[in-house]
């Protein structure tokens, strides 16, 4: 007897928790040939809304980790990520298409970048930190500190390598995420949502919304208590890019911009992803007392 | 109980002089205050919070909200300047914009009126607690010294507790007498009084039927408000609890023409949470209460989300805790 399809609808992540849209609304997810294979969660304005909320309590305690508690942290997504493997790469599969060599190569890459990630938790501040020389009897250094709240608008088409390769160096060094998956691929994220969950990453420090980037990009964009913001899910919309810069310019947010095309995720990184949403504090110790 | 509403306020209330006599006929009179239905009072305020309100209806209930607020500390920490701030913040929420109206009334202790004053002068109301807030387990010599004080000081509003103690032993007449003797403390010199909120603090009276049977104890000994905590107790307002007190206010003017004040205290946090307090007060009690001299939130967080939610539906962007003062 043919067994009865289990048809999904996927909820969004938010406070670690797994609401459903405020408004209701959801939407179908196809796969790279057009056909049904679930329902994701359509986010609104007000789970934008809502994300933040949870993403600002959050703040306070993750920032205050040591790095090195991060990076384990961190790690321990990607532990969890490798024992979900066949999942992930049935859904990049389904998602991007491809032959399952080439989704393999990719869970295989977006756990990696987890790993290379968690490794400069501890490391950052020793490259861009410096003791400073100075004409006087202090000492004196400068150490990068998190930006705060982080809106992210996660790549488009690399659903699941380049949704590991916005989120994890906003979060490495102790910022906290609201981050808006792919629109037309969002199982992975739906996935990564759920490794979030089962990991030991506080709830709220990443909030996962499966929706569209540009209709929920103008309100994270805008919003006054969001500190800085990653383009790169809306990379080729020039003018849309444009009018996101000039709703961020608002409260000064700190915004890495949208790329004229979606880059290959697969290169090495650097640490300018890191870089980007860090503040620099320099501190005047006096000395010879 | 008087069936139709008399005409005459005065003649209204001596309709009742017999009920408050003796402890005996106290008793039997409250007693016989029909139950409060559990199920169905906790039912219709769900139910009622579940009105959406949006737009130009949002705008009109966030301002009233505002103008409504008790803003309020009552910490063993207040210290001079930390009230002042308070009593500044009262008179101008959002800086930012001029077109935001002051809260009704700043709520603290009594040593502290002069201080308030001093800020505010008579732009905005100044409530002090009094009669050995939050317990009120002193002696009445104690408590009434108290009141004066605070009256003395410049309180235009006292908030009085009662003895929980005494009315949960069904000591009834007692906890009238205090509050009878209580607002003669409130009087000035000019004849006038300061207005005199009770506080039961419903989270300590138990049942429904204590907090309906409260309500009409505190309004036949002449309150002019009645409140629900004193924000110091696990549960402070609710929604269920403030529709009771919202019956029996409606309920008294309907009896006597004599309408009473109800102001729910503690717990109440969100914007989204005021406007279905605001519902409610409109479908149970009646428009007539939807003005601050009516109807008071006890809140100090309350006011930072008000003023965001005005923010946003001014600005039509998010705002953040960021942009507003801590108390």
């Amino acid at each position: 007897m043919a067994r009865i399809d289990v048809r999904k609808t996927y909820k969004l992540y938010i406070g670690g928790a797994f609401p459903r849209s405020e408004s209701g609304h959801s939407y179908e997810v196809t796969d790279s040939l057009g056909k049904f294979v679930a329902n994701a969660a359509l986010a609104s304005r007000k789970d934008v809304r809502d994300a933040v909320v949870a993403a600002r309590k959050a703040f306070g305690g993750w920032s205050a980790r040591t790095a090195y508690n991060r990076g384990q942290v961190l790690y321990r997504i990607a532990e969890v990520m490798e024992d979900r493997r066949p999942q992930f790469e049935e859904a990049v599969k389904q998602s991007e298409g491809g032959t399952a060599a080439a989704a393999r190569a990719q869970v295989d890459a977006a756990v990696d970048r987890l790993v290379w990630y968690a490794g400069w938790a501890d490391k950052l501040a020793q490259v861009v930190g410096n003791a400073n020389p100075v004409a006087g009897p202090f000492f004196n250094h400068s150490a990068p500190e998190p930006t705060g709240l982080v809106g992210v608008l996660a790549p488009q088409s690399s659903s699941l390598l380049g949704l590991v390769s916005v989120v994890a160096p906003v979060v490495v060094t102790g910022n906290t995420a609201v981050v808006v998956s792919s629109y037309d691929r969002p199982l992975p994220a739906v996935t990564f949502a759920e490794v979030l969950a089962t990991s030991d990453v506080p709830g709220g420090v990443i909030n996962i919304l499966t929706g569209d980037a540009a209709a929920l990009g103008p309100w994270l964009a805008a919003h006054m208590d969001v500190n800085a913001i990653d383009l790169a899910g809306v990379a080729g919309s020039t003018e849309l890019a444009t009018s996101l810069e000039v709703a961020a310019a608002d409260n000064l947010k700190r915004v890495r911009r949208a790329p004229a095309a979606e880059p290959d995720w697969s290169a090495d990184p650097g640490i300018g992803a890191m870089t980007a949403f860090v503040e620099t504090k320099t501190v005047w110790h006096p000395i010879g007392i | 109980m008087p069936t139709t509403a008399p005409s005459d306020p005065v003649q209204g209330l001596a309709a009742y002089s017999e009920v408050t006599a003796s402890e005996a006929s106290l008793r039997r009179f409250l007693h016989g205050l029909p139950g409060v239905d559990q199920v169905g009072a906790e039912a219709r305020a769900t139910g009622l919070g579940t009105r959406s309100i949006k737009t130009t209806s949002k705008a009109w209930a966030l301002d009233l909200a505002i103008r409504m607020v008790d803003l309020t500390t009552l910490e063993g920490q207040d210290t001079p300047g930390k009230v002042r701030a308070l009593a500044s913040k009262a008179l101008r929420p959002d800086p930012a914009d001029p077109g935001c109206p002051s809260v009704a009334a700043v709520c603290v202790y009594g040593d502290m009126v002069g201080e308030v004053k001093a800020v505010v002068g008579d732009r905005v109301n100044v409530a002090a607690v009094a009669t050995a807030f939050p317990s009120g387990r002193a002696s009445m010599a104690i408590k009434l010294a108290d009141t004066r004080d605070a009256v003395a000081a410049g309180a235009d509003e006292i908030d009085m507790v009662i003895d929980r103690g005494a009315f949960l032993a069904g000591h009834y007449l007692q906890v009238f007498e205090e509050i009878v003797a209580v607002r003669d403390a409130c009087a000035r010199p000019d004849g006038s009084h300061a207005h005199l909120k009770v506080i039961f603090e419903t989270g300590e009276l138990q049942t429904y039927d204590n907090v309906r049977r409260a309500s009409w104890l505190a309004m036949l000994a002449g309150s002019d408000f009645i409140k629900t905590s004193t924000g110091k107790v696990q549960p402070a307002a609710t929604l269920p609890v403030t529709l009771v007190m919202l019956e029996a206010v409606r309920d008294f003017r309907e009896a006597t023409g004599v309408q009473i004040g109800v102001k729910p205290a503690g717990g109440i946090r969100t914007a989204k949470d005021a406007i279905k307090y605001l519902v409610m007060v409109n479908e149970i009690a009646g428009d007539d209460w939807l003005d601050p001299d009516w109807f008071r939130f006890g809140a100090s967080t309350l006011l930072n989300d008000l003023l965001m939610q005005r923010t946003k539906m001014t600005t039509g962007r998010y705002s953040g805790p960021d942009y507003f003062t801590l108390d």
